[in-house]
């Protein structure tokens, strides 16, 4: 039930920004046809990359696992469809640096043939916590919010913390995004039967479900869904529309009135976080045994001809998504994956939608300019106003300007969200997001280099012990050597004559211990 | 008179005793400087710079015998380090010295090697597996570039290659030299094509 009693904790900053969603929300979501070919890629994840288990020429079934998790922060690649693999090869993948990565491709066959698997619906409420984290990791399940953290690892509490409270994150506060919203307004069931096999995971005491107060539509769906449970711990709590409320720390500070430690996580506080998306995503895996091959992607913008939500597999060329919505606009400029704040550009649609792909934004020049040259830093202060994380990005740009990385990490550079707030409102249109994610990546690869170089140092000097020891060796092995040769001599015999008498009186001490045979057995 | 001058004759006398002692107690090994001078050299131990290695290097510049921009695998980063450490102006990279390169890594062409162990003796971190008549094999993992094995091989298999970056080590380029506003190239090749 919505609990309009609830206290909210308002956090410091933060933009009140036009939502465009409604060029996408006016139609019900649409389902991109099978694509002819599939992309996957094995890294859709944050963690170590997932290990291909098939081979170009294979067969897959959907839903097939096509490559496992590899170590602990990882998780499995299903194929989305049924076809044959014709290669395994670095393909474009969507990452602001264009580089490519390793892809199973599939060409698909048309059946859509499912791999068997089970029908018995499991009893979740009565299985150990550990074997249902199993199963929301062999289904391929990441945080469909955008990070695509494997979620299994946050339905862990872990030793130390004492998980109260479940928050289901329906804020999706930033522009053009609605495919949280869709999701919440059309299958409500399906996240109102995932959060209990959540509380359970996490043996959780309650459950909030955020969502901002423009959404009218998804939160009669979820409260009109709640009605069937009503002894459930779930409430829905009605947000007011800021940005970015959808932050994770921002959204626990606004319901608990608590901060998540600096560079600390949420389950220290009790707290865990999950996307609606990704709740939906578990209860299918766990009720339907399905693994994660599609999601809702939003098609939005002025540059597509007819924007939209839409259910696309995994591996979909983005080109065809957006041929299926219309094509592009006349005006049609630039591509982003990802919302227009913290979004990044792409260079080419023939790239796949993968896991965290939520919004597709095709932008035109009037909807999204192209940024301006930027100007001298004025000192005005504003960045600080609007910061939701409560730092300091004036200095922070000041310290990554001068490359200060030492002083840039004691301003919290670490805490940033990369919301993108600053950079909004900034008067001289410094690109200030920019700025904190260089200096991080430098500062990361730093460490990386400072580490190589430690062990480097080590074998080196290992090596120079270890020649010194085999210098001394020898000089040993020789000073023995001589002092043998010198002492026949100091008794007053010849050096050589003793050396042959002591090798003739070696051979008879040996003839004398196995007496010669002249047969051959 | 004579009190005031025997009052301070015994001071002086107790703090030059107390002095004396704290040198010898309190005596350090080394020269802190030049262990956190060597923290900052990359330890490819290539010998650019003229010195048997990155320690005899950091000696040096603590000595006062070399400057601090004779390192090119440091490049500028660690000579802007180098300065902030000793309190310098920064100075550009000395090219006599070599210039900064991407990071390379040694690759033995297998088809070639003939087992002479002339290239693991010459390796400053033993990062090349092998033993006399074996196949040798340089541990990528290990290796910093320095190339001091590419010479003594005598049959030439020894070569250098650039690391690519891969999307896990990407950075972030600094926007103080990013190409014009807006950082990513507007020039789309948008197309809706899904031919083959």
């Amino acid at each position: 039930m919505t609990d309009s009693s609830f206290k909210l904790h308002p956090f410091e900053g933060g933009l009140r920004l036009a939502a465009n969603t409604s060029i996408s929300t006016s139609t019900p979501v649409g389902q991109v046809p099978l694509p002819a070919r599939l992309v996957v890629p094995i890294h859709q994840h944050i963690g170590e990359p997932a290990t291909p288990l098939v081979n170009p020429g294979d067969h897959v079934l959907k839903g097939q696992r096509i490559a496992r998790a590899e170590g602990f922060v990882s998780v499995p690649v299903h194929a989305p469809s049924s076809g044959t693999v014709i290669e395994i090869a670095d393909h474009p993948v969507p990452h602001p640096s264009g580089l490519s990565a390793e892809c199973i491709v599939i060409d698909t066959d048309g059946n859509d043939e499912c791999i068997e698997h089970t029908q018995d619906i499991l009893p979740y409420a009565e299985l150990d916590p550990s074997h249902l984290r199993n199963i929301v990791r062999d289904a391929g399940i990441v945080g469909l919010g955008g990070a695509g953290f494997p979620s299994f690892i946050k339905m862990n509490p872990g030793p130390a913390s004492h998980v109260k409270m479940l928050i289901v994150n329906g804020a999706e506060c930033e522009p053009y995004i609605s495919c949280d919203n869709m999701l919440m307004r059309e299958r409500p069931d399906e996240i109102i039967a995932g959060i209990p096999i959540l509380l359970h995971a996490l043996q959780a005491e309650r459950c909030i479900i955020g969502i901002e107060d423009n959404k009218p539509e998804a939160i009669k769906a979820l409260t009109g869904a709640l009605e069937l449970h009503k002894n459930a711990p779930i409430e829905v709590v009605v947000l007011p529309t800021l940005y970015p409320t959808g932050g994770e720390r921002q959204l626990i500070y606004l319901l608990t009135g608590l901060e998540v430690p600096s560079q600390g996580l949420p389950a220290d506080i009790g707290v865990v976080c999950h996307n609606p998306g990704t709740v939906a995503a578990i209860y299918r895996a766990l009720i339907m045994h399905e693994p994660l091959i599609s999601r809702i992607v939003t098609v939005t913008g002025k540059g597509v001809a007819n924007p939209g939500n839409h259910e696309v597999l995994i591996g979909t060329p983005m080109s065809d998504v957006i041929k299926h919505c219309g094509g592009y606009a006349d005006q049609a400029d630039r591509l982003i994956m990802g919302g227009p704040m913290m979004g990044f550009a792409l260079s080419t649609d023939a790239m796949p939608v993968i896991k965290t792909t939520n919004c597709l934004l095709v932008s035109t020049p009037d909807e999204l300019p192209l940024p301006k040259t930027p100007l001298p830093c004025i000192r005005c202060g504003e960045c600080q106003t609007v910061c939701p994380a409560k730092l300091l990005p004036q200095q922070l740009y000041w310290y990554a300007h001068a490359q200060d990385f030492d002083k840039i990490q004691e301003y919290d550079l670490f805490d940033c969200i990369e919301c993108g707030c600053c950079a909004y409102v900034c008067p001289s249109h410094l690109p200030l997001v920019h700025y904190y994610r260089y200096a991080k990546t430098e500062i990361w690869t730093r460490e990386r280099e400072r580490i190589r170089s430690d062990v480097a140092r080590e074998r080196f000097e290992f090596r120079a012990e270890r020649l010194e020891h085999d210098k001394q060796e020898r000089a040993e092995r020789l000073r023995n050597r001589k002092k043998a040769l010198k002492e026949p001599a100091a008794r007053g015999e010849d050096p050589e004559k003793a050396a042959i008498q002591a090798a003739l009186d070696r051979v008879e001490a040996k003839k004398k211990q196995a007496p010669r045979t002249d047969s051959v057995d | 008179m004579l009190v005031a001058a025997l009052t301070l004759g015994i001071l002086a006398g107790l703090f030059g005793l107390l002095l004396g002692y704290s040198a010898i107690r309190f005596r350090i090994e080394n020269d802190p400087v030049v262990d956190r001078i060597d923290s900052i050299l990359p330890q490819t131990q290539c010998g650019q710079c003229g010195y048997p290695g990155c320690r005899p290097y950091a000696e040096a510049i603590a000595a006062g015998e070399a400057e601090i921009n004779q390192c090119p695998p440091g490049g500028e980063a660690g000579i802007q380090a180098l300065a902030d450490l000793l309190d310098r102006e920064p100075i550009s990279l000395n090219d006599e010295h070599g210039t900064h390169k991407d990071k390379e890594v040694a690759i033995i062409d297998e088809k070639l090697c003939i087992g002479c162990t002339l290239c693991i003796q010459a390796c400053p971190v033993d990062a090349i597996l092998g033993a006399a008549k074996q196949m040798h094999t340089v541990i990528e993992a290990e290796c910093t570039g320095c190339e001091l094995c590419v010479e003594p091989c005598p049959v030439d298999c020894i070569y250098m290659v650039a690391v690519k970056t891969d999307i896990s080590d990407w950075k972030w380029p600094s926007p103080d030299n990013a190409p014009a506003a807006g950082g990513y190239s507007p020039d789309l090749s948008l197309t809706t094509d899904t031919t083959r």
